[in-house]
């Protein structure tokens, strides 16, 4: 008897695992990522000479209706940022697969591993919510955003994926079922109250994923909605860089949906607010924050004044002197 | 309001200022409607200078430098001029001269023509 090695069993493995696809139109290569229910494969489209990426549903998972759901919510909100879907099929088994553009580049988890300037992550963050706002003005909610399921191109470009929990607002939505990931779940979410759920549950997971940006961490999940679904609404506050981003965070995280920021637009405002150095919706100001954000927009100009005056001084009392 | 206006307009105020503030040396106190005109105008002149710098050149360290340099030599032909007791105050009017020049230079670049909103 001949023992297979571990190599010849893991390639066996995979083989096995691999999806029949009908006719010769996708190369299958290999696995990119395995989700909750899919499993997501780098593809060669042999018609159209590109690389794509190719998901299908994990074989626990029989559910291809949700499959189908996604790739018709993916073709409805047509935007740069969020991933387009090129075709939809069905495997030899029945179970449905699309394929989608291959996005290069690395997730906003692990992209935000890496040291970044903090305006360059908040403009990143403005173009985060750009899709997702405009997915709302197309009456579609996410559901489950998370740094895992935004992708970061080489040239700054962000893509927002998995739109496979997405609620279309105009189709009802039964209550019960708990959808999203924990950490960046809005408290209606975590209630399992759908039916409250609207675009102000994406701001909210926005907020988490902003406090995160900021933090340079993912959220606590045990300070996180379904700890207490109904209570403090969000954990740790985080790491001090200001207490206007501090602010813009809570504001987006409010437990109280009508608290939050009613659109990511307005979010994504109030960010660009903070970084045109002007006062921001979330943070109301008092005179020496007004004056600290002055001065702090205006160094150069402060520190001529302030010349200007100890040299007027200096003048006036060595004529005195 | 373009860069040359807005300079000019800079430069007369913070030429006014600095003038005004000859109330504060007794010596010369007597003068200050003449001091405050001449720095008024030596501010308006500079200002100009800097506004039509910062029109042709956007460059915020040379416009900076362009302030003083201006500030400085408009300072220097003032402060040439001796009072009527002969006495010139060289340190007195340029140091102050030349820092205002050079706000007016900085503010001349940081500042934004406001764009004209075209109706479509």
């Amino acid at each position: 008897m001949k023992w297979l090695s571990d190599n010849v069993l893991k390639h066996l493995q995979q083989v096995s695992e691999m999806p029949g696809l009908p006719g010769a139109r996708y190369r299958l290569g290999e696995v990119l990522g395995r989700g909750g229910m899919g499993v997501v494969y780098r593809a060669h489209d042999s018609e159209l000479q590109r690389d794509v990426a190719l998901k299908v549903l994990s074989i626990a998972d029989t559910d291809s209706e949700r499959m189908q759901r996604e790739a018709r919510v993916l073709a409805r909100i047509e935007h740069p940022g969020i991933v387009p879907i090129h075709d939809v099929g069905t495997l030899e088994d029945g179970r449905v697969f699309y394929t989608m553009k291959l996005v290069r580049g690395a997730r906003l988890d692990a992209y935000c591993r890496q040291p970044h300037a903090l305006p360059d992550l908040l403009r990143l963050f403005q173009r985060i919510c750009e899709p997702v706002a405009f997915a709302h003005s197309q009456g579609v909610v996410h559901r489950d955003l998370k740094p895992a399921n935004i992708m970061v191109g080489h040239f700054g470009e962000v893509l927002v994926m998995d739109w496979g929990v997405a609620r279309v607002l105009s189709e009802p939505e039964q209550d019960g079922a708990v959808i999203g990931t924990r950490q960046y779940m809005s408290p209606e979410q975590a209630a399992g109250a759908n039916a409250d759920i609207d675009a102000r549950s994406d701001v909210y997971a926005l907020g988490r994923i902003l406090e995160n940006l900021l933090g340079g961490r993912a959220p606590s999940p045990a300070v996180g909605p379904l700890a207490d679904p109904l209570g403090s609404g969000h954990g740790r506050p985080p790491r001090s860089r200001g207490t206007a981003l501090q602010s813009i965070a809570r504001k987006a995280t409010a437990t109280e949906r009508d608290a939050r920021y009613p659109t990511a637009l307005a979010l994504a405002e109030d960010i660009g607010r903070y970084l045109d150095g002007l006062p921001v919706s979330a943070h109301p100001e008092s005179i020496l924050d007004r004056i600290r954000r002055v001065l702090g927009n205006n160094k150069t100009l402060a520190a001529l004044i302030i010349a200007y005056l100890t040299m007027r001084i200096l003048l006036f009392w060595f004529a005195r002197t | 309001m373009n860069k040359v206006v807005y300079g000019l307009l800079l430069g007369a105020v913070l030429g006014a200022f600095d003038g005004m503030t000859a109330w504060f040396t007794p010596a010369v106190r007597d003068q200050i409607m003449g001091i405050v005109i001449g720095s008024t105008f030596k501010g308006l002149v500079v200002g100009v200078c800097s506004g039509y710098f910062a029109k042709k050149v956007n460059s915020l360290p040379w416009g900076i430098v362009f302030g003083l340099v201006m500030g400085l030599l408009f300072a220097y032909l003032v402060a040439a001029m001796p009072d009527p007791s002969g006495k010139h105050y060289y340190f007195e009017i340029m140091l102050p001269g030349s820092i205002v020049g050079t706000i007016v230079g900085f503010a001349t670049q940081r500042y934004q023509p406001a764009t004209q909103k075209v109706a479509h």
